[in-house]
């Protein structure tokens, strides 16, 4: 039975620089995700403890501690629910845990349904796992299953990438807030579907509302923003700075309005995995997957044979040309925020479904999806898709030789790679100096 | 609300360590992106790898301090060069993105676990700048007027940072009025034509990046010795946005841009931080709108709104002329 | 023609009027240099060659690869394959920088004036070979201030032959687009190059300009100046060029003198049976 680790998602936290005291905290987690409450947790130092509490209903917990210093902080396993137990041996007690001055530091603990793995040096941090032991048949067992994931988690980077694409394409902006727009997508279904103050509408109808929310959300940027910017004849370099800016002021909002903790949506939450030999998928993934790939090709549909999709790809190969034979550029270019909107949007509820829906998700998104978008070549819708699935395939398949907290670095080093070979991404065209 | 206390702690970081820290970074930055039009957005890995250097090579192999200090600067030169020859060749926005993706592949490797007996994971590092702090001669004690002071160790570290921004700048200073600064100007405004004149463009970018690099990398090594420790998780994309947001602020291509931007930049954002943190505390904004907690996250949406209004409505900053920013609009 | 009284000028007459003739004293031979985009072939060229001390013209219709070609020999475009030499010395694969040290130096299409450096910047930054460019150097005013001084001095000297003294320590950016064009060939000139290469140097500008640019362009001949330039104005090629060489869908077509180019069988067809829509880029650098 193969060991399940808790993906946990470390935050860094938000640790002011003026903050006041010290603390260790976390969230306990099954490996689903779901939080586990009702465990106590103690931090010692040397043989005295310092403090003590008991997880939350949402698996919080957090200890306050006198002065910066290494803690040791244990849980008692006699709590745990059901099958749960730590996920190496000896992993409920995790020791020499330096707490700086002034921070509160994040804890994890890992915890599996499964045995045990055995003690394997200071365990307990995020991600966890080196290479497995008996490497030399082992990786083609996973490969189908890794194969699987990559095309699901590359399918979700490519329905937001292709929107980013397309603003560069016809804009010529670096839109760095792209990944916010994934965020707000994912929250805004999180507001509608799971919490009190929202209606609490299933989660299909809320995605749906979703999207309208997000191509409104794109065209009122490019309304109310880009295109007054563009007026005032600004730069590109400073359009990027500009959405830098937007980006941090969009992601901080979403932070203080949604809160630190990734949470989950109320609905598919718990599936069983369905297994189709060497691969299992649960039929949440396998939706987001077909769901994804179905609008991917519905996307290249549109602007291969709509008008609408054709003016686009005129006015991203040549703006001037494209206005002087009598396409509307403005309406173009609005028609592709409120399509880069609407599927950033999508995009957004299809990560937080897979993973769980957080204020920095899109954030961890973003470069993937530059990646995605440099690989394809700028600008290429057709090579997006491919880029994101590259990207997507790659960061799940590194998994098996490398550990997995190294994924997104592996995605990110491919496409340093590729921009050494072909600096115009695999699918783009050289320019031309004169 | 006692505005004596926010005046003084936004005056205190107006002035104090992470103010010089963050313009010798931003110096570096400026070197990049103001004078070379390099969109380097990964100076934080440079920091990174200063900062790490030092600590590692003291903290994890008990390299004596000045050693640690070489490896950091000399980890920032291979990281340029790293990072240079096969990007610099790149345009300016694919640069951006795989300087950025640099940084965090970076900050990846030193938090993972397998890395973790070196650089501590991701608890990182703590308490390797004591040999720094025996060489304080500053007496023990707190100096300055009222709520306005600083520990003998704040002073050491100040004296040391601003110190160091001094000397950068008049290095920059004298670097940007030579011939070799006229060639590096001209990379920035048209690189085909300096190339077209004989100059080896690629060999100038980078030589700015590395010396750019390497005030970063100074920078981040001050910022570790400031706290006594090294986290990866500080040293995240958000740290360059916060050097170009006080970069432009200044003025960018400007000898004192960083170092004024840098000033009001911390004055600004403590004075907002200890604001909010008093009226919450007095209650004249209630929990429910911002709570304490949140008073971080609220300062960071600051700094985006403040970048964004900066650069649409004065993105020369403050040192910059308008007639220059419409003369170079590209 | 005055011009030909000139000795390597009139040498010209006795050359073939054939594409890739042979020159006299040719300063510039390239031979079967080639480049394609996608499958389409910008540029092949079987031989050329651009005789010392003459102004040669290029022409050809749009998307003929004059552009192209500039951008191979000058080495800001790499050529699939081909070899050429500038006074002997082989060229070809050396970035273009090094090009232009070896003293191929050129003009673009679009002025490139250095915006934010004055004028007289933009023209001690083309100074060859100065000490004070290396970081160490650099630092140390003494070692570079004599040299600066000198380049000073001819600078202002090409300043006011060109007539942009008053301008002197304007940023280049304040310029007129005229004026761009003088001051890009002001630093070209200052590169001290052996033979300069003039993307359309009179476009878009007005007509009183383009009057003292042909006056600057054949003093520089009389002096003992290689010039190749790409134009379009055939007005302005027959007053000027002492050769005129005509290139269409990439390869070089006809070659002759400015008198009789006009009547070449393969200029005319050219001409009226190019493509005219085809523009092989040139625009998107706006």
């Amino acid at each position: 039975m193969a060991l399940t680790l808790v993906i946990c998602v470390l935050l860094a936290p938000i640790t002011s620089a003026f903050a006041q005291s010290q603390a260790v905290h976390g969230t306990l987690r099954a490996p689903d995700g779901k939080p586990v409450a009702g465990v106590t947790i103690t931090a010692t130092r040397g043989n005295s403890e310092v403090g003590r509490d008991t997880t939350a209903r949402d698996g919080t917990w957090s200890i306050p501690v006198p002065e910066a210093g290494r803690y040791t902080v244990s849980l008692d396993v006699r709590d745990l629910p059901g099958k749960l137990s730590p996920a190496r041996e000896g992993g409920q007690t995790l020791r020499d845990i330096p707490v700086p001055a002034d921070a509160s530091r994040a804890v994890i603990f890992q915890l599996t349904t499964g045995t045990p793995a055995p003690a394997t040096g200071p365990g307990g941090q995020g991600g966890g796992g080196g290479p497995p032991e008996n490497t030399v048949l082992r990786w083609l067992d996973e490969l189908p299953q890794l194969l699987v994931e990559g095309i699901k988690f590359g399918s979700i980077i490519a329905i937001t990438a292709i929107g980013l694409s397309l603003i560069f394409g016809t804009t010529g902006l670096i839109n760095f807030a792209h990944g916010e727009m994934v965020t707000l997508g994912a929250t805004i279904a999180f507001l509608l579907n799971a919490t009190v103050i929202g209606p609490q509408l299933q989660l299909i109808p809320a995605t749906l509302v979703t999207i309208a929310f997000g191509a409104l959300f794109g065209a009122m940027l490019e309304l109310g923003l880009w295109k007054p910017l563009r007026r005032r004849g600004i730069g590109r370099i400073q359009l990027f700075i500009v959405s830098i800016g937007l980006s941090l002021l969009i992601r901080h909002v979403i932070l203080v309005l949604f809160g630190s903790r990734p949470q989950p949506y109320g609905d598919y939450a718990i599936q069983t995995e369905w297994h189709w030999g060497p691969v299992s998928i649960a039929p949440r993934d396998f939706v987001i997957t077909v769901a994804s790939l179905l609008v991917l090709a519905g996307v290249g549909l549109m602007l291969r044979q709509t008008r609408a999709g054709k003016a686009i790809r005129a006015v991203s190969d040549n703006r001037d040309l494209a206005e002087s034979s009598g396409i509307n550029v403005d309406r173009v270019i609005r028609n592709v925020w409120l399509l880069a909107g609407g599927l950033a949007a999508l995009g957004g509820v299809f990560f937080g479904l897979a993973q769980a829906v957080s204020w920095d998700m899109g954030f961890r998104l973003l470069l993937l999806m530059f990646a995605a978008v440099i690989l394809g070549g700028l600008g290429t819708a057709y090579g997006v898709i491919a880029g994101s699935l590259v990207v997507g395939i790659v960061a799940q398949v590194s998994t098996i030789w490398f550990p997995v907290e190294l994924q997104n670095a592996w995605a990110l080093i491919v496409l340093i790679l590729v921009l050494l070979i072909r600096p115009q991404g695999i699918f783009g065209q050289r320019e031309r100096v004169g | 609300m006692d505005f004596l206390t926010i005046l003084a702690d936004a005056f205190r970081a107006a002035l104090g360590p992470e103010a010089a820290i963050y313009a010798l970074a931003a110096i570096g930055l400026n070197m990049h992106f103001g004078y070379t039009g390099l969109l380097n957005f990964g100076q934080v890995g440079f920091m990174l790898v200063g900062a790490y250097g030092a600590a590692v090579a003291v903290a994890t192999f008990g390299a004596p301090l000045w050693a640690g200090i070489l490896i950091g600067v000399g980890l920032a030169v291979v990281l340029a060069l790293l990072l240079g020859i096969p990007t610099l060749r790149l345009r300016a926005d694919y640069l951006a993105i795989t300087t950025i993706a640099a940084g965090e592949i970076l900050r990846y490797v030193y938090r993972s676990a397998f890395a973790e007996p070196v650089t501590g994971g991701v608890y990182g590092l703590t308490r390797f700048g004591d040999p720094l702090y025996a060489l304080n001669p500053i007496p023990d004690g707190q100096y300055g007027v009222g709520e306005l002071a600083y520990s003998s160790r704040s002073l050491w570290i100040m004296v040391i940072a601003w110190s160091l921004v001094a000397l950068a700048c008049v290095l920059v200073f004298l670097i940007i009025r030579s011939p070799w600064g006229r060639v590096i100007r001209s990379i920035r405004e048209d690189e085909d034509a300096a190339r077209s004149l004989g100059k080896n463009v690629f060999g100038y970018k980078l030589q700015s990046l590395v010396l750019g690099g390497v005030l970063g990398a100074v920078g981040g090594m001050l910022l570790a010795f400031n706290t006594q420790a090294v986290q990866p998780d500080a040293y995240n994309p958000v740290v360059t946005f916060y050097l170009y947001t006080l970069l432009i602020l200044g003025g960018a291509g400007r000898v004192l841009g960083p170092v004024i931007g840098s000033v009001i930049f911390w004055f600004v954002l403590v004075f907002v931080d200890s604001f909010l943190r008093q009226a919450i505390g007095a209650g004249l904004i209630p929990d429910s709108i911002i709570s304490a907690t949140e008073v971080g996250a609220v300062r960071f949406a600051l700094v985006g709104a403040g970048l964004m209004l900066l650069m649409i409505y004065r993105p020369q900053g403050i040192l910059g002329s308008r007639r220059e920013m419409m003369l170079g609009a590209r | 023609m005055p011009a030909e009284q000139l000795p390597p000028v009139s040498r010209l007459a006795q050359v073939a009027r054939l594409p890739g003739a042979a020159k006299p004293d040719p300063i510039l031979v390239a031979e079967n240099v080639t480049r394609s985009f996608g499958g389409l072939d910008a540029v092949r060229v079987a031989r050329l060659e651009i005789q010392r001390g003459a102004i040669t013209a290029l022409i050809g219709p749009n998307g003929a690869g004059k552009t192209t070609l500039f951008n191979l020999l000058t080495g800001f475009d790499r050529a699939d394959s081909g070899r050429w030499w500038l006074a002997g010395r082989q060229l070809a694969g050396l970035p273009a920088y090094r090009i232009a040290r070896a003293g191929l130096v050129r003009t673009f299409q679009l002025t490139k004036s250095l915006t934010l450096l004055t004028v007289l910047e933009n023209l001690k930054l083309a100074g060859p070979q100065q000490a004070g460019e290396r970081f160490l150097t650099s630092l140390a005013r003494p070692l570079w201030r004599a040299q600066e001084l000198d380049i000073e001095r001819r600078a202002d000297e090409l300043l006011t032959a060109f007539r942009l003294d008053r301008m002197r320590d304007e940023y280049a950016g304040t310029l007129s687009g005229g004026q761009r064009k003088l001051l890009e060939l002001a630093r070209a000139l200052m590169a001290a190059p052996a033979m300069i290469m003039l993307d359309e140097p009179m476009a878009g500008i007005n007509p009183a300009l383009t009057q003292t640019l042909l006056g600057h362009i054949t003093q520089l001949r009389d002096q003992g100046m290689t010039i190749l330039f790409v134009e379009h104005d055939m007005d302005v090629v027959m007053g000027v060029s002492d050769w005129v060489i005509c290139m269409a869908e990439g390869q070089v077509i006809a070659e002759g003198p400015p008198a009789s180019i006009g009547s070449d069988r393969a200029v005319i067809d050219a001409y009226l049976g190019a493509h005219h829509g085809r523009r092989a880029g040139g625009g998107r650098d706006a």
